[in-house]
C-alpha cells in the first residue's frame, strides 16, 4: 500500500460541510463534487489537488456522514489524507471508497514530497520518516482491494 | 465491569467485532449513494428487509427535478426490496425510529451522523457512510471497534429556563469537538433521572459533535414508561461500576442558557454575552429540538404575542405535528406569526425551506453551526428552544427567564 504526492496543508477540525457543501449533494455527478471540493474553505484549492497528499490537523472530516466528502477528494486527485486524528465516519468512509487515510502526527510543509506505506505503517515528509498508526487487518484488506465494493465482490 | 457499549457489542473496548444490525436506517440523502454501492456490489436482495428503514427527511419534499428523480429511484428500490419505507412528511429518521421502534440493547446503524440520538434508549446507535450501509443491506451485519467510554455525570436538576439543550451544549464545550473521538459517551448520574426521553434524545443527539461514536443512557423507569406508551415492553438496566477512560461532571442546577457561536459547536457562551445581537431568522426544529415537548415550550412563550423576526417551525415527525395540531399548539404558533414547514430536517443542512442569505444570522435549535451550512455567508447560533422563543419575540438574542417558560 505505497503512495506518494505533494503536501497540501490544512487546519484542524475541517468539517465535511467545508469539504463538500450540502448544496451540492443532490446529484450523482462525481465531477461536480470534485469541482466544488473545499469551496467554502479555499475556493482556489479544487484545481490544485491532483497528485497531492492532504496533511490536515486533528479531527479531520468531522460532522456529517456524507460520503460525497471522501469521493470529492478522490475524484479531485487526492492520493491520501494524513492527520493526527480523523472523525471516525470520515475515516471509515475513506477506507470504504479506497482513499488511503493515515493517522500520523507529523508537521506539514506545503509542497513537500510525501511518501507513505500503509502496510508497513510509515509516512515520510521530505525524507524524514515517522510512524503511522497501523490499520486493522480488515481495514487494510478493504483498502488494498480498492474499497468495500470491490472487497465485497472478491469475497462473494 | 463492562460499559453499556461493551454489554451490547459483547466484547471489551479495543476489540474488533462483527455484529448483526438490528435496525439499519438510511434517508433520501445517503440512500442514493448506498443504493448505487449496493447495485455495484452485485447483490440483488437486502438480507434483512424487516430490519431496514428508508426514511425521506433531508430534502422532503424535493426541491429540484434532479432531487425528485433520485427520490423516485429510491422509492422504486424500496418497493422492490420490501423494506420499511417512510415517504416525505413522516419525519426525521431519528425521531421516527424513536417513536416505539428502537429498543434497549439493540445495535442501530444509520447512514447519518446523528444516529447516535437513539442511544437515549440504551441502544448502541451510530452513524456510518453510504457504502457501509450498502454492505449492511447486503450482509445484515457490520464491523466495529468496541469503543472506550467517557462518562458524562449529571448531578442536580435543571432550573430556571435551562433545558436539556443547554446541558448538551455544556458537555460539548467541556469535551471539545474531538474530545470523544472514537469513544462512546455514557450519560449517568442522579441528574439523568429527572430528564425526560425528549431531553435524553437531545443529549444523545449531540454526542457526535464531540466526535463520539455513540452516546448512551441506561434504560430506566422513564425509558420503559415512554416505550410502554407505544406498546413496547423493555427492561431497565443500571450501570455496574463500568470502566470509564474519563469522567466529566456537570451540575444541572447551575446551568444557565447557553449559545454556540463562531462556526464551532464547542464555542459555547452564556446567552447573556450575546444579548441584543440582531437576528434575521429563528429556526425551531431538527432531530435535536423538534419534538412535541419542544414545540409545546415554544408555544407557551409566543402564544398571544407576535414574533418580530421570521420564525420557521418544523416538527420532527408527523406524530409530533398531529399532536400539536390536536392540542391547539399549532394554531397558537401560527397566530404568533411562526411559519410551519413539513416534518423533516427543514433548513438545517442548507438545502431548502429557509436557507440564509449573505450576512444573515439565524438562531437555531439544531446541532451544527459550521461555515455556510444553512446558506453561503449565513451565520448560525445554536441554542435552546426557550432561547429561540424569547429571541423570536424580541428579534434579537435574548436570555429566557423563568417567567417565560412557566
Amino acid at each position: 500500500m505505497y503512495g506518494e504526492g505533494r503536501a497540501v496543508c490544512l487546519g484542524s477540525d475541517v468539517d465535511t460541510d467545508r469539504i463538500i457543501a450540502g448544496r451540492y449533494l443532490r446529484t450523482r455527478d462525481r465531477a461536480l463534487w470534485a469541482a466544488h471540493v473545499f469551496e467554502d474553505l479555499d475556493p482556489t484549492l479544487a484545481p490544485r489537488l491532483k497528485g497531492t497528499v492532504l496533511m490536515a490537523g486533528k479531527n479531520m472530516g468531522c460532522g456529517s456522514s456524507r460520503e460525497q466528502a471522501v469521493i470529492a477528494l478522490k475524484e479531485a486527485g487526492v492520493v491520501a489524507v494524513v492527520a493526527p486524528s480523523f472523525a471516525r465516519i470520515f475515516y471509515r468512509n475513506a477506507i470504504n471508497i479506497g482513499l488511503p487515510v493515515i493517522e500520523c502526527r507529523v508537521a506539514c510543509k506545503e509542497g513537500a514530497r510525501v511518501r507513505f506505506n500503509l502496510a508497513e505503517g510509515w509516512v515520510e515528509v521530505d525524507g524524514s520518516r515517522c510512524h503511522a498508526t497501523p490499520l486493522s487487518p480488515k481495514m487494510l484488506a478493504i483498502l488494498q482491494a480498492g474499497g468495500l465494493v470491490p472487497f465485497w465482490r472478491n469475497h462473494q | 465491569m463492562p460499559t453499556l457499549s461493551e454489554r451490547i457489542l459483547g466484547a471489551p473496548a479495543g476489540s474488533y467485532v462483527d455484529v448483526p444490525v438490528d435496525r439499519a436506517i438510511a434517508h433520501d440523502g445517503t440512500g442514493v449513494l448506498a443504493h448505487q454501492a449496493f447495485c455495484e456490489m452485485g447483490v440483488r436482495g437486502i438480507r434483512r428487509p424487516e430490519c431496514t428503514y428508508l426514511i425521506f427527511d433531508h430534502i422532503a419534499p424535493a426541491n429540484t427535478s434532479t432531487t425528485a428523480g433520485l427520490q423516485r429511484e429510491l422509492r422504486q428500490f424500496a418497493r422492490e426490496q420490501g423494506l420499511t419505507f417512510c415517504d416525505i412528511g413522516t419525519g426525521i429518521c431519528h425521531q421516527v425510529m424513536a417513536e416505539g421502534i428502537v429498543r434497549p440493547g439493540e445495535v442501530v446503524v444509520g447512514a447519518d451522523s446523528h444516529t447516535c440520538t437513539l442511544g437515549a434508549f440504551g441502544a448502541f446507535a451510530t452513524g456510518v457512510g453510504a457504502t457501509d450501509m450498502a454492505a449492511i443491506w447486503a450482509s445484515g451485519s457490520t464491523w466495529f471497534r468496541v469503543p472506550e467510554t467517557i462518562a458524562v455525570r449529571f448531578t442536580g436538576r435543571l432550573r430556571g429556563a435551562a433545558e436539556a439543550k443547554d446541558a448538551a451544549l455544556a458537555y460539548v464545550q467541556a469535551l471539545g469537538m474531538d474530545g470523544a473521538n472514537y469513544r462512546a459517551l455514557e450519560f449517568v448520574g442522579d441528574g439523568i433521572a429527572s430528564i425526560p426521553m425528549a431531553g435524553r434524545l437531545t443529549l444523545c443527539n449531540m454526542a457526535v459533535e464531540t466526535g463520539a461514536k455513540a452516546g448512551l443512557c441506561y434504560p430506566d423507569r422513564e425509558t420503559t414508561e415512554y416505550l410502554a406508551s407505544f406498546g413496547v415492553e423493555a427492561e431497565m438496566q443500571v450501570p455496574d461500576s463500568p470502566r470509564y477512560v474519563k469522567e466529566i461532571s456537570l451540575d444541572l442546577s447551575s446551568l444557565t442558557p447557553l449559545i454556540a457561536t463562531g462556526h464551532r459547536v464547542d464555542h459555547v457562551q452564556e446567552v447573556a454575552e450575546l444579548a441584543g445581537q440582531p437576528l434575521d431568522q429563528v429556526f425551531v426544529g431538527t432531530c435535536t429540538n423538534g419534538r412535541y415537548e419542544d414545540l409545546l415550550r415554544l408555544s407557551r412563550v409566543v402564544r398571544d404575542r407576535q414574533v418580530k423576526v421570521r420564525t420557521i417551525v418544523v416538527p420532527a415527525s408527523r406524530r409530533v405535528l398531529e399532536r400539536i395540531t390536536a392540542e391547539g399548539i399549532l394554531s397558537d404558533l401560527v397566530r404568533a406569526g411562526c411559519v410551519l414547514g413539513p416534518p423533516g430536517c427543514g433548513p438545517c443542512l442548507g438545502a431548502h425551506l429557509g436557507v440564509l442569505g449573505e450576512g444573515e444570522t439565524c438562531l437555531s435549535t439544531a446541532n451544527r453551526n459550521f461555515v455556510n451550512r444553512m446558506g453561503v455567508g449565513g451565520e448560525i447560533l445554536l441554542a435552546s428552544v426557550a432561547t429561540a422563543a424569547v429571541s423570536a419575540l424580541a428579534g434579537e438574542v435574548t436570555v429566557p427567564g423563568v417567567a417565560d417558560v412557566r
